[in-house]
């Protein structure tokens, strides 16, 4: 089970750094999500994946008797998803208006803060 | 009921909390509690700048309270839900954090000092201030987290935080600006959260101490090597160093220049101190492996930062270089891992949360009183107002490490330390920056302060007053100017701050005390 989810998260970062690569903000926020899902599969993985045994202690023990489902993957990754939506909503409206007000989605075309061509300082007084 | 007869106090801690103890959460309570009010008046836009002062002045106490705690008691711990270590996250003040804190959120309060001009009632009634103390909490809890996911998560809170001041006002640079810095930032922290998987993978913890102890016993079969150039990348890429800095002169010059100042003093330092808590306190040995690495990249952030500076006829674009090139100086102490390699880069870390805060405000007050950031146009501010020469000129004394402002003692340790650790050429790196240094921030004072333009207007009009500029220069000139004359007790810290990580024993005896070790 480990190999086959290994297998497929190594998948999911090929596709989340290709789509970075793009020039256009569209799929690069794209490869941005499936970035984070990637993650969430890795923290899901090396946590080990163990039958669905609920992490529970029997009444008469201190600890559990057999192997249980590790709770905390499903905490971090919680807590990942929850971070990572929130962001991707903020980045989608940004990249929206962005494109609204500037015309462009092309990261080549976006030199409104860093203008080409901008002289050189004084060189002298 | 079986509950009763379980003794709990295996798993937790029966002891109630001390007043001493809450000192630990304050400084990262106290910002969201005074953020979730201002947000609950969002209307009332003329309570916003006193109550985020007030907020900010408490926070900056209970940082005092708890530094002088950490330096006469060692590190100081609290562990969340009362779950015993490492089973609830714990926060761990140690001298580096809670000195770090302290000073961050000094700019900080000096921030919002500045806001109350800069920030008009728009600004406020989207939320400036709001936003301001959620980032402040983020950066407090970064400094005081003693959990590596819990660190990440406060990266995403200041984060978050930090996309909302950058975006406030909407202009065309800025969204511009905000595209890049949120994309790359948001890639950076999610390898960060990438190397934390692979790190609790490895040692089934993430609770910093617990790492710290059962490093040495997986050093043979763990991935260390791999998970700390994972590390170093996703920091690397926070503190912008070279060659991933592109952001940072991308987006720092866009929005307000008060939120561009909090930034510039702030946020780098919270990549720097990431790197000296994860590759230097966890990873030791693995960091030693890769200090030529740190080193090659440490003298490249510098020289090609301030080489950047020297091109920009922006002010504000000049400084957003000039951080850049501070974080390679930072960076350079990371490499040499010596106790006074890392006490130069915790003393220059001090250094530059001030100056580069000072400088930013200091560029604000040029444009409210010449009318503009470039070199081109400012001309001539020394004739009607000396005041706001000797600012600068103590500023750019600063930063260019010359006496007698504070950046002078942390670039002789440094300088010393990479001597006596057998790289000449990484000094040679300092102080070649040093003098770059000197030339991209003297041609900015001659520029702006002593030329005198031909065409420029007649001194007709009486000359402005910026009482609240001059208010917050004053407050960060002071420690500015402490630190270069009498730098004994920030040098004591810093060096507290670099045996802290190099022997970790303080810090893991604090989190797990020896009668519950197992």
């Amino acid at each position: 089970m480990e190999v086959a989810l290994s297998v497929f998260v190594g998948i999911f970062f090929a596709v989340a750094i290709y789509l970075m690569l793009s020039k256009h903000i569209i799929r690069i926020l794209l490869g941005v999500s499936i970035f984070g899902n990637a993650v969430n599969l890795t923290i899901f993985t090396v946590g080990r994946v163990v039958r669905e045994v609920p992490p529970i202690i029997p009444e008469a023990l201190q600890t559990p008797d057999t192997i249980t489902a590790n709770p905390l993957p499903q905490a971090l990754i919680l807590t990942a998803i929850v971070i990572s939506f929130s962001i991707f909503a903020f980045l989608l409206v940004l990249a929206f208006r962005t494109y609204q007000e500037l015309g462009t989605d092309d990261t080549d075309g976006m030199r409104v803060a860093e203008p080409e061509g901008e002289p050189l300082p004084p060189l002298g007084y | 009921m079986a509950a009763e007869s379980v003794d709990i106090s295996q798993a937790m801690v029966t002891a109630p909390a001390t007043l001493g103890d809450w000192l630990v959460v304050a400084p990262v309570a106290i910002p969201i509690v005074f953020g979730a009010i201002l947000l609950m008046v969002r209307h009332e836009t003329r309570l916003h700048a006193g109550l985020a002062i007030a907020g900010l002045v408490a926070t900056l106490a209970a940082n005092a309270g708890l530094l002088s705690r950490v330096l006469s008691d060692g590190p100081q711990v609290m562990t969340m839900g009362r779950w015993l270590p490492p089973f609830g996250i714990s926060f761990t003040a140690d001298a580096l954090g809670a000195s770090l804190a302290l000073v961050a959120t000094l700019v900080a309060v000096v921030c919002a000092l500045y806001a109350m001009k800069d920030i008009g009632a728009t600004g406020r009634r989207y939320g400036f201030y709001p936003f301001m103390l959620l980032m402040m909490a983020g950066v407090g809890g970064s400094f005081l987290t003693g959990d590596v996911f819990n660190l990440y998560v406060w990266f995403e809170v200041f984060l978050i935080s930090s996309f909302g001041l950058l975006i406030l006002g909407s202009s065309h640079r800025q969204l511009d600006g905000a595209t890049k810095y949120a994309i790359l930032n948001l890639v950076g922290t999610t390898l960060f959260l990438t190397a934390t998987a692979f790190l609790y993978g490895t040692f089934g913890t993430l609770n910093m101490a617990d790492i710290a102890r059962k490093v040495d016993a997986l050093r043979e079969t763990g991935p260390l090597m791999t998970l700390t150039v994972l590390y170093l990348l996703a920091f690397g890429m926070k503190a912008a160093a070279f060659p991933l800095n592109f952001w940072l002169p991308a987006s720092y010059h866009t929005p307000s220049i008060v939120t561009a100042a909090l930034f510039g003093g702030v946020l780098t330092k919270v990549g720097v101190y990431a790197l000296l808590r994860v590759l230097v306190m966890l990873f030791p040995l693995e960091r030693a492996v890769l200090s030529d690495l740190i080193a090659w990249v440490a003298a490249g952030t510098m020289i090609i930062g301030i080489m950047g500076a020297l091109a920009q006829s922006d002010i504000r674009r000049v400084l957003g270089f000039v951080v850049i090139s501070g974080v390679g100086v930072m960076m350079a102490g990371i490499a040499l891992g010596t106790e006074q390699g890392l006490t130069g880069t915790v003393l220059y870390a001090f250094h530059s949360i001030l100056v580069m805060t000072a400088l930013y405000l200091l560029a604000g007050v040029m444009n409210e009183l010449g009318g503009s950031y470039s070199l081109h146009e400012l001309s001539g501010l020394y004739r009607r107002y000396p005041l706001l020469a000797a600012f600068a000129l103590l500023l750019v004394l600063a930063v260019a490490g010359l006496p007698p402002a504070s950046g002078l003692w942390p670039k002789v340790l440094l300088v010393r330390a990479s001597l006596d650790a057998g790289l000449p050429w990484l000094s040679f790196a300092i102080l070649l920056t040093g003098l770059l240094t000197t030339v991209a921030m003297g041609r900015v004072f001659i520029l702006t302060i002593w030329r005198q333009k031909a065409d420029a207007a007649p001194d007709g009009a009486a000359p402005a007053h910026p009482t609240i500029g001059y208010a917050a220069l004053a407050v960060l000139s002071l420690p500015v100017l402490l630190l270069g004359l009498y730098p004994e007790p920030f040098i004591r810290v810093a060096e507290a701050s670099a045996t802290g990580l190099l022997d970790a024993s303080a810090y893991v005896g604090a989190v797990f005390p020896t009668e519950v070790r197992p």
